[in-house]
């Protein structure tokens, strides 16, 4: 059409010529730029297809062998090449557990005060402070607790412990003695100091997306700030709250450094949160260069793909709850 | 009646509050601590010999030259790998392909990738790389680091675009700009300091990074810049130092923390003021 016009006004062939060429190029590198985005797109998803590709095959030895006992065994030997996930998998999810029970209230609490009681002029730099948390990468962590934290717990916080549920039931065994400093219990605080953030962030978001008219509403029927936040703002944000909980849940499961330090490293299962044990990630990042014959590092991969399933699942759901709020709200 | 009933919900509320300052106050805390022991026993291991000697035997004197060469190396690989193709993949998501299918799926995996335990992806590069190659290596070390950047990158690089508005796309495309120039001299110019700060904070990610690297670059006692050997890195000798009995080598780890926290947290501020949003979670 364009050159329709350009031959009407009398300019010359060659002039056309040199417009289609250059116009052609440019439809090229159209094209060209668009398949190259699509292909960046499509490799992120083969990166994922990867990582379960080549954790089955590397686990397949060891599932193989052991079959479905792998996951119901807690012996872990390496000189009989007996292997079982028993003992990681109850490491992680304890940890975890404990972690999230600690976590979830101390978030919710800093989240509430970031949106409601702060004044406008602190929330950013408290915000910011609370963010820095999360970028302390997780070794750092680890060195802390074990040199700091682990020392800390040993020395004043386990042995009253220890002697205060002496005579109780249940806390007895739950606490029972002698105060290692690293165990189960020291790996869970650090984790849940590490996941604090990202409740904090991802609830902070959400109570900010909460119309104003609705709490303007019950501060007008005089409710006080903890009913409004507690019947109005929660209830409406419940949804991404829980996403945000499981996306720190998926951290949790999967941290590795900050674990590893202080965990103790004992493939055994302990009715005292105050024994040493292990996780998934810490017995990999223990074991797996040190590792040998083939059957010990297939366990290893096995065990991390035991750990990318239960985190993928976590981390699916908290994307899915997320997505649905951030429909209802936006 | 009534009174008691006020005077109840008053007292809840208070109680609340305090919950709420106290719990805040908890967190700070915190990281006054953590930081404050970094210091302690990081500042006095600072000076010029950590950055110009290498790693020592123990009992020497020596400092972290090589740690800090290999972390750069393979950081800037891995930028070098992963940002471009993170860019672009964020790129398709938001310019070709925003209502599409496929975008809904790579942003759904992408979110999972983002938070995925790092250690496993260390384990696919050890499987795919390290194994056929039959020995560790720096640039398995990169590639690993590469694959935590990308997430990062496709992440910041679609909100971004998505930010810039569409009447500059229609003002390129009244003009007779094709599509591909319009992206790359209009939407990445406008959306420029968001994909700057997506990079800081990929940097600031995989520098920290430590659990993928013990086995795929495993660690080098030596100076050395070979991509096919292993590689030291900051964060493993960190690990290595600390989990040690010798007291010079525990010293050396402090200072090694302290000078990642500082890098990290220096580039997350600068990140931050760089756009004035929070970063993407």
């Amino acid at each position: 059409m364009v050159d329709v016009a350009w031959q009407e006004t009398g300019v010359d062939v060659q002039d056309v010529a040199e417009r289609a060429r250059v116009l052609n190029r440019l439809r090229i590198g159209d094209i060209v730029f668009h398949r190259i985005t699509k292909t960046a797109a499509l490799l992120v998803l083969m990166v994922l297809g990867g990582v379960i590709v080549s954790l089955f095959l590397g686990a397949l030895p060891a599932l193989q062998e052991f079959g479905f006992g792998f996951l119901t065994t807690q012996s872990w030997n390496p000189v009989t090449d007996k292997f079982g996930a028993l003992a990681p998998i109850y490491g992680t999810i304890v940890t975890s557990l404990i972690a999230m029970l600690i976590a979830v209230p101390f978030g919710l609490m800093i989240a509430m005060f970031l949106t409601e009681l702060c004044p406008m002029w602190l929330r950013r730099p408290i915000g910011i402070a609370i963010e820095l948390l999360a970028g302390i990468p997780s070794i750092i962590y680890g060195i802390w607790g074990l040199f700091v934290f682990a020392p800390f717990l040993q020395q004043y916080v386990q042995p009253p412990i220890i002697a205060a549920f002496e005579n109780i039931p249940v806390l007895s065994t739950l606490f029972a003695g002698p105060p290692f400093g690293i165990g189960i219990l020291t790996a869970s605080l650090i984790l849940a100091i590490m996941v604090l953030p990202f409740i904090t962030s991802i609830s902070r978001d959400v109570f900010d997306a909460v119309p104003p008219v609705l709490k303007e509403a019950a501060y007008g029927l005089g409710w006080t700030q903890w009913e409004v936040w507690r019947y109005v703002v929660l209830p409406f944000t419940r949804i991404g709250v829980i996403g945000g909980v499981m996306l720190g849940l998926g951290r949790a499961l999967g941290e590795t450094m900050a674990v590893t330090f202080v965990i103790g490293n004992a493939h055994k299962i302990s009715t005292s949160l105050l024994a040493p044990g292990t996780t998934i990630s810490a017995s990999i990042a223990n074991e797996f260069t040190e590792a040998v014959g083939d059957l010990y590092t297939s366990s290893l991969i096995a065990l991390g793909l035991i750990l990318f399933i239960i985190t993928f699942i976590v981390l699916a759901i908290a994307r899915y709850l997320l997505l649905r709020i951030n429909r209802r709200i936006g | 009646m009534d009174a008691s009933l006020y005077a109840s919900r008053r007292r809840r509320n208070v109680l609340a509050a305090v919950a709420s300052y106290a719990a805040t106050f908890v967190g700070l805390t915190w990281l006054a601590l953590i930081l404050g022991v970094l210091f302690w026993h990081g500042f006095g291991g600072l000076s010029l010999r950590v950055f110009t000697e290498m790693t020592p035997p123990p009992g020497a004197v020596g400092g972290l030259l090589n740690a800090i060469v290999g972390s750069l190396i393979m950081t800037g690989l891995a930028l070098l790998i992963g940002a471009p193709i993170g860019i672009l993949a964020g790129t398709y998501m938001a310019e070709y392909g925003r209502h599409t299918y496929l975008t809904s799926l790579v942003r759904f995996i992408n979110d999972i990738l983002l938070s995925a335990p790092s250690i496993v992806v260390g384990l696919f590069i050890y499987y795919v790389m390290v194994r056929p190659m039959g020995h560790f290596s720096g640039i398995a070390g990169a590639v690993v680091l590469s694959v935590l950047v990308v997430p990062v990158m496709v992440r910041t690089t679609e909100d971004m675009l998505t930010l810039v508005p569409d009447t500059l796309r229609e003002a390129a495309a009244s003009i007779g700009l094709p599509r591909s120039l319009m992206i790359r001299q209009i939407a990445y110019r406008a959306a420029r300091s968001g994909i700057i700060t997506g990079l800081l904070l990929a940097i600031a990610r995989i520098s920290g990074e430590t659990a993928p690297l013990l086995f795929t670059a495993l660690n080098n006692q030596f100076y050395s810049t070979n991509l096919n050997a292993p590689m030291a890195s900051l964060p493993s000798v960190i690990f290595q130092f600390a989990l040690s009995p010798y007291k010079d080598w525990q010293d050396l780890a402090w200072t090694g923390a302290l000078i990642i926290t500082l890098a990290v947290l220096a580039m997350s501020i600068v990140a931050r003021s760089l756009t004035g949003t929070r970063k993407a979670s």
